[in-house]
């Protein structure tokens, strides 16, 4: 499968309070914190909210999603359109969540370092080839692992336990 | 090759003789946790498993911690649809507002993690119950949901860093200054997807509420969870509040470390991190005459009875500086009943202290405590990040429960030793 869209880009340690910040937090509904994805990005030139478009990309450096548990910030990313993340590392409590409701992410240093702002970039999961057409180069990023194929495939963790329960 | 005292845990409540790090596993859980900012969330989830029931009503512990009591209307839609699914599923250990504490402060006091448990909570700080000797940590809400459905949970086998920390620590150094310091030490990341094991013959000098703090931060250092071995105290604590059957488990003598870091606990200083990351330390002679508008003594990383004993101790019979506020929130109700009954909530009292309910309130920038644009606060909680107590344009600065009330008296930055 393939993504395509364009990039908004952060740097390192981007927390789960800045994607979706816990004043927001008395609503699960993922359009309603989809309104506020990235809100406390304040150092970022560009408010994500407003320009976000279905299929956009977000790349950003080392330990993306520290902090809270709360799932709330990739559902909010997911809900927000973006159909990719690409960052040199997640933090763990993030990895797992966007890996149960199914939200690709991926680890690639070269292309987190390479990529900027407003770049158009490709994705195909398949082979982890990932390419920017604006720059026209080509990163490869970490394949899935075959247990988190196996969930993405399965379509996330509550249609895994469905089918370990014997539930059609 | 040995296991770590975290792959141990895991290779038995996975059924397997032996773990190695980066082994995909699924291992029985012995509690499954969550709070009401993220078991509405687990509900819509475990809803659409499309079964009536939880995989064990006794080994589920839900609450509501977070917004409570009841912050707002939406909140309060939460609350109702988490009570009414507790009260559905027959959950043991629901805790409604006047019996629920923080919950980080609640689990163990209600003895429901032991030593050799595996325990998952929707809530990043679950972390906390290594210090009982147990593999915990935190997971996002679909986790949770397939946790009450089938008690079982999948799991990366983490590496490890030993932290090996020695001698009897300064004056005034607390859990907080020590894990602060090792934070500071090695970033937010430094331990990412890894065990943190505190050993050493320093451990000896620390009580079981600085163990709580340490494994409780273990999350801002990245880590999977925090562990330290069990002994006589960590038997003592679980003999007071559990009637669990625990088990003690120890790393193999040749378990296999990423890195062994060692720590002089006599040669710290109390630590202060400032805005806006975990890892951003100084020491308090450094941060001292900083002006601050507001003061947490609180949280489920130090809303401990010692915790508010020592901020008592500092601010008996002084008060706080006229210009700021000071919010004092315990962690449980029996810590809260033991500061009225020991004399503490009369101190906090009279020094001009807000002293409440249990709640994590302003930690998370919840209620009971936000700050407005430019404010600066001190706060013994755990997270420093943008916005994290109000306006994106506040600042939080951490510390321990005695810095914190040093602090307040005189309403800049104080090192507890001038207070």
């Amino acid at each position: 499968m393939k993504v395509c869209g364009t990039v908004f880009k952060y740097g390192d340690n981007i927390d789960t309070d800045v994607i979706i910040p816990a004043r927001y937090l008395n609503s699960s509904d993922p359009k309603e914190l989809a309104k506020h994805c990235m809100e406390d990005a304040i150092h970022s030139s560009v408010k994500f909210a407003d320009n976000v478009k279905e299929g956009d990309i977000i790349v950003a450096e080392k330990n993306f999603g520290c902090g809270s548990s709360r799932e709330h910030a990739p559902i909010a990313i997911k809900a927000s359109g973006i159909s990719c993340v690409i960052a040199k590392t997640f933090a763990r409590i993030f990895y797992r969540n966007s890996i149960n409701i199914g939200l690709p992410i991926l680890e690639c240093d070269e292309a987190a370092e390479d990529i900027d702002m407003g770049d158009k970039v490709e994705v195909d999961f398949d082979t982890g080839v990932i390419k920017n057409l604006t720059k026209n180069k080509t990163y490869k990023a970490e394949p899935f692992p075959e247990f988190m194929q196996e969930m993405f495939s399965a379509g996330g963790l509550v249609e895994q336990t469905k089918s370990k329960l014997g539930i059609k | 090759m040995g296991m770590t005292m975290t792959q141990k845990i895991l290779a038995a409540a996975a059924g397997l003789d032996s773990v190695k790090a980066g082994q995909l596993i699924e291992a029985k859980l012995d509690l499954v946790l969550g709070n009401d900012v993220t078991t509405p969330v687990a509900i819509k989830e475990f809803n659409k498993i499309g079964i009536d029931k939880v995989f064990d009503k006794e080994k589920i512990a839900i609450v509501p911690d977070h917004f409570t009591p009841n912050k707002d209307i939406k909140s309060a839609e939460h609350c109702k649809m988490v009570r009414e699914f507790s009260h559905n599923m027959e959950i043991k250990n629901y805790f409604e507002v006047g019996q629920m504490g923080i919950e980080h402060c609640l689990i163990p006091e209600k003895g429901l993690a032991v030593a050799g448990d595996v325990v998952i909570g929707a809530d990043s700080h679950t972390c906390t119950y290594g210090a009982l000797g147990a593999f915990s940590t935190g997971v996002g809400s679909t986790d949770m949901a397939a946790g009450m459905a089938r008690g079982v949970a999948w799991f990366k086998v983490p590496s490890a860093i030993k932290f090996v920390l020695k001698n009897k620590p300064a004056k005034w150094i607390s859990g907080k200054d020590i894990i602060l310091h090792i934070i500071g030490k090695i970033g937010v990341d430094g331990a990412l997807y890894k065990s943190m094991e505190f050993v050493g013959d320093g451990l000896k000098y620390l009580s079981m509420d600085d163990r709580f703090t340490i494994a409780n931060m273990a999350i801002e250092a990245g880590g999977k969870n925090g562990i330290f071995p069990v002994d006589e105290k960590t038997v003592e604590y679980m003999k007071e509040h559990s009637s669990k059957e625990y088990k003690i488990f120890e790393a193999d003598a040749d378990a296999e470390y990423d890195e062994v870091i060692e720590i002089d606990l006599s040669s710290l200083k109390p630590t202060v991190s400032y805005p806006h990351l975990p890892e951003n330390t100084k020491t308090v002679d450094e941060a001292e005459g900083l002006k601050i508008d507001q003061v947490v003594i609180g949280s489920c990383t130090n809303g401990r009875f010692s915790d508010l004993k020592i901020a008592a101790e500092i601010l008996k019979g002084k008060k706080i500086d006229p210009s700021i506020r000071c919010i004092i929130l315990p962690g449980t109700q029996a810590i809260y009943l033991q500061c009225v009954k020991e004399g503490l909530a009369e101190i906090f009292v009279e020094a001009g202290c807000a002293f409440s309910t249990p709640t994590c309130g302003p930690c998370l920038g919840g209620h009971m405590g936000i700050l407005a644009k430019g404010e600066r606060a001190l706060s013994t909680t755990n997270r420093n990040f943008i916005g994290r107590m109000g306006d994106p344009l506040s600042e939080v600065y951490l510390c321990s429960p005695a810095v914190a009330a040093a602090s307040a008296i005189h309403g800049k930055i104080t090192d507890p030793e001038n207070a």
